[in-house]
């Protein structure tokens, strides 16, 4: 077992963090204050070859491994959750399903866009009555001649607002169940498209979470991902991928709020002394920053087992499970070492705190982990 | 074009610096490449990106070094040499200068960049005795450069001001804050970065002793500097505090 | 044996580094039964010698060449090596500004002199030297001593005294071959106006974040007029693009020691405390009543320093008459 980081994990680390601090930390308030889309760091990103950490080079990728992915992903988040998302979801739900399941002209097209940051992706699966139960879709797609023709609403869609592409789960055939789910790839640039209401939310306020609307929306029919009926398959696979991104996400809001309580409880004098000195203080330290340090392991095993070929989504289920509890824990551990001064938005703990909530939430529930860890035991 | 640029790893300017022995303590030191010389590496990568050539990145350190090393060749420097020797672990600068420029005798340059000085001992010394060593001129503490023909002009910084000077090549350049913006390796960058050529030579194989590398400043202890005392905040009034304030400087402090 | 001094003086003016290594030469000199001499170069500089035998040297030897009339780096160490070959000194001394720091480090390369740069003291004990330089920016005080024959150092600028001395001051002639140099000054520019110079300021008024704007750093500079101090910042305002970085005071920038150093809406970050934390009177006037700075400031004034630095100025005003 070797605990080390290799030479890319290690160099990933130090370019990210040094890139969050001096390019991510700076906007991040007025990134939350103002619903402010940081397209100016995307476009950085890109350029970075954030956009498409695993994607192999032949795709503009930069075919690096999963737990470099995770790095990367948790140093952006530990200063700005919603930079993090941005980059995850086009990574993880956008990239990975064509990476996996796309043909060679829709690779050279649709994911060398996307790992490159010329466009942006983002997944519709979720739908007003299909949530967790991503089986019930209503959102359909008919063939007619050489296009499909797509038809419903997809809500609560990341990256909404700004993608270029969508990577679409619908139904072709309600009599089939699962098996009448089939993937598109959806050009957004499209008059059968728009985009529908945007949503004001609690926090990563800088993402858009966007309604999208698809009104005899054409396509053409070699945009099919993957194989005919294989589409639920492939959203539960891109979503196994997409927790690790999640968890990684998770990380790096706890880490803020660790790191932030610890400095401030060294700082924050009570009694005549810092408060860090209180035995109180000190125990909610150490068992935040143990709880994050186990959620870390999970996290960067279920990475390694991606970046090995073996199964993993027992592993990514748990580690998002316990990455997005901790991440929770220690925002509302931090706003209550930082007291009233956490309260407030002189200081972004409670940024943190609004921020944590939707790694519970989106990409599966912690229920719906649950779900998914303890059908792998007891299958 | 040929640009041998020369780093120094060193401890993360915020670390926090523990004394151990007499010696500073390396214990748990975040370590990064001398900020001062990844401005010399920037100028390097931009300079061969623009004229073409080879940008080769030279340190003397340990097998920590090569991190600081594989770092500059994620940002785009060719190839990389460490000099690592026990008789190097307690050199001076006088030590470090006179290995660099024994690698340097049997290498092709036209230009040679280093920072212009290390965080860490803060002795601005390597790049001026660099280049007394290779007999070359130097230009220490520049914030531009300008490659011209056989020369360069560049601006440097002199007390309370700057002064532009031309410098005859191949030459020795020192580079201060201000010279560029220095770029994150990128992805595809560390990718590459794995498979560049990193070569740890000896003090053997470069033709020296242990002895033409003894250092000629040798450290007797390391202490930490005594704690500066918070003094008193002044409460009240905006025009009483002021008051109250100028009082104690000429009265107590004595400092106008 | 002798100690060596360069007197270092730009533009026909001898500078304030040179009258503090003097001053320190003399005192090491006296500790050490030792004579002091002092080299000056440049061009039409006879008549500072004059002005340096107030600080008590033995013989002050005149380079007197038009070839250096600017300061370039192959004329500047031809002569004091060629001078230091001569007189072969147990010591020599230059101050710790841009001139020093370029010179001595080619001028020990070439005698294969060990040097210890920046340094804040230097002690004679048992017939050797301890030279004491801060590393990792003050972080921590290291002491050295130099084991070659002729030892170097360069000193802190506003860390030495000034004492004048009495000395024989005889003043001779020093010439030997100096190169055609391989630089060639183009174009001088001395920032900073009336100001005097960072590292040589007996106060310094500094600005950082807190000010929230460039145009805060007038008032900045009204306090600096006032006081005739110098306007430093710290990295946050460089970094904001208000203020140039060779004003930037901190690990990254310059390293001051002034009397007295305002720090105005500046947090105190660990990387500014090393630039100006052997200030001898630190104040700090910040809003945050947690700000770093007031854990190092002599006195602290807690509040809006939109309020509290044009009050001052009314007051310096009033009391300066």
């Amino acid at each position: 077992m070797d605990f080390s980081y290799t030479d890319e994990e290690r160099m990933m680390l130090q370019m990210t963090r040094d890139f969050a601090e001096k390019t991510v930390k700076p906007l991040a308030a007025e990134v939350d204050k103002n619903h402010m889309y940081p397209r100016q760091t995307v476009a950085k990103m890109a350029e970075l070859g954030l956009m498409g950490v695993t994607v192999p080079p032949e795709y503009e990728g930069a075919g690096m491994s999963n737990v470099c992915y995770s790095i990367a992903i948790e140093e952006l988040s530990r200063h700005c959750a919603a930079t993090g998302v941005i980059v995850s979801v086009n990574n993880s739900l956008a990239c990975e399903p064509v990476k996996l399941f796309g043909n060679e002209e829709q690779k050279k097209k649709y994911l060398a866009d996307m790992a490159s940051g010329r466009k942006l992706g983002c997944l519709g699966l979720t739908e007003p009555n299909a949530g967790s139960d991503a089986a019930n879709l209503a959102t359909t797609a008919v063939l007619d001649g050489n296009e499909w023709v797509i038809n419903g609403r997809k809500i609560f869609i990341t990256n909404g607002n700004e993608a270029d592409y969508c990577i679409l789960i619908a139904q072709t055939d309600k009599s089939k169940g699962h098996r009448g789910i089939c993937a598109f790839i959806v050009d957004l640039d499209n008059p059968g498209f728009q985009v529908g209401t945007l949503e004001d939310k609690l926090g990563i306020r800088g993402t858009s979470t966007a309604e999208l609307v698809f009104e005899d929306c054409r396509i053409p029919r070699e945009n099919l991902l993957g194989e005919l009926g294989k589409g639920f398959r492939i959203a539960l696979t891109t979503l196994d991928g997409g927790r690790i991104g999640i968890a990684s996400q998770a990380l790096g809001i706890a880490r803020a709020a660790i790191e932030d309580a610890t400095a401030y409880a060294k700082e924050r004098v009570q009694f005549g002394k810092p408060i860090a000195n209180l035995q109180a203080i000190q125990w909610m330290l150490a068992d935040l920053t143990t709880e994050y340090e186990a959620a870390r392991l999970l996290t960067h095993r279920a990475a390694y087992l991606k970046d090995q070929g073996q199964p993993y989504a027992k592993e990514a289920a748990m580690a998002k499970l316990m990455a997005s509890e901790v991440a929770m824990k220690a925002t509302t551990k931090g706003i209550q070492i930082l007291g009233g001064y956490g309260y407030t938005t002189d200081y972004p703990m409670e940024r943190y705190f609004r921020d944590a909530k939707i790694t519970e939430i989106y990409e599966g529930t912690s229920e719906i982990m649950r779900l998914v860890i303890a059908s792998n035991i007891l299958k | 074009m040929k640009i041998v640029t020369c780093i120094k790893q060193t401890f993360d300017t915020e670390a926090k610096i523990t004394i151990e022995n007499g010696k500073v303590s390396d214990q748990g030191v975040n370590l990064i490449v001398n900020p001062y010389d990844e401005f010399a590496v920037e100028e390097s990568i931009r300079l061969k990106e623009k004229n073409g050539g080879e940008v080769v990145v030279v340190s003397v350190g340990n097998d920590k070094t090569q991190e600081a090393l594989r770092y500059c060749l994620a940002m785009g420097a060719d190839r990389a040499v460490l000099i690592q020797d026990p008789a190097l672990e307690n050199g001076d600068n006088h030590s470090a200068a006179v290995a660099l420029a024994k690698l340097l005798a049997d290498m092709e340059y036209d230009l040679i960049f280093c920072g212009k000085e290390a965080v860490d001992d803060g002795a601005a010394q390597v790049p001026s005795r660099l280049a007394e060593k290779l007999d070359l001129p130097q230009a220490n503490v520049i914030t531009s450069f300008e490659l011209g023909d056989g020369q360069a002009t560049v601006t440097r910084e002199i007390d309370g001001g700057t002064e532009t000077l031309e410098v005859q090549l191949p030459a020795v350049f020192s580079a201060q804050k201000g010279l560029n913006e220095v770029r994150y390796p990128s992805l595809p960058g560390i990718m590459k970065a794995k498979r560049k050529e990193l070569k740890v030579v000896s003090l053997a194989d470069l033709g020296l002793s242990a002895e033409d590398v003894a250092p000629k400043a040798e450290l007797v202890q390391a202490e930490l500097p005594p704690p500066r005392k918070a003094g008193r905040v002044l409460k009240g009034e905006v025009e009483e505090v002021v008051a109250e304030l100028v009082k104690l400087l000429q009265e107590e402090a004595k400092v106008i | 044996m002798s100690i060596v001094v360069f007197a270092e003086q730009r533009g026909g003016t001898l500078r304030k580094i040179t009258y503090e290594v003097v001053s320190e030469g003399k005192r090491l000199a006296a500790a050490a039964g030792d004579s002091l001499k002092v080299l000056l170069a440049g061009s039409d500089v006879a008549g500072l010698a004059e002005e340096l035998k107030k600080f008590g040297a033995d013989e002050i030897a005149v380079a007197n060449d038009a070839a250096l009339a600017d300061y370039t780096t192959d004329a500047y160490a031809a002569v004091l090596a060629a001078y230091i070959q001569q007189e072969n000194p147990g010591l020599v001394l230059l101050g710790h500004s841009a001139i020093g720091k370029d010179l001595a480090p080619r001028v020990a390369a070439r005698l294969d002199a060990g040097l210890v740069s920046d340094c804040i003291d230097v002690k004679f004990a048992d017939g050797d030297y301890a030279f004491v330089h801060p590393i990792y920016a003050g972080k921590a005080i290291a002491t050295y001593k130099v084991n070659s024959a002729v030892k170097m150092a360069t000193l802190r600028p506003n860390v030495f005294p000034v004492e004048e001395n009495a000395g024989a001051g005889s003043v001779v002639d020093f010439s030997t071959e100096i190169p055609a140099p391989r630089t060639k000054v183009l174009e001088v520019k001395q920032q900073g106006g009336d100001r005097p110079e960072l590292t040589e300021a007996d106060i310094i008024c500094s600005g950082g974040r807190g000010l929230g704007n460039p145009d805060g750093f007038q008032l900045i500079e009204q306090l600096a007029d006032i006081l005739g101090a110098a306007v430093g910042s710290s990295r946050a305002a460089v970094d904001a693009g208000w203020r140039d970085h060779q004003f930037q005071v901190g690990q990254t920038g310059k390293v001051v020691s002034p009397n007295l150093y305002i720090a105005c809406g500046i947090s105190g970050a660990i990387q500014h405390l090393a630039g100006m934390g052997s200030s001898k009177c630190i104040i700090g006037i910040n809003k945050d009543p947690e700000a770093n700075i007031f854990n190092v400031a002599d006195y602290g004034i807690e509040g809006d320093l939109y309020k509290v630095v044009p009050a001052l100025i009314e007051k310096l005003k009033e009391v300066k008459g």
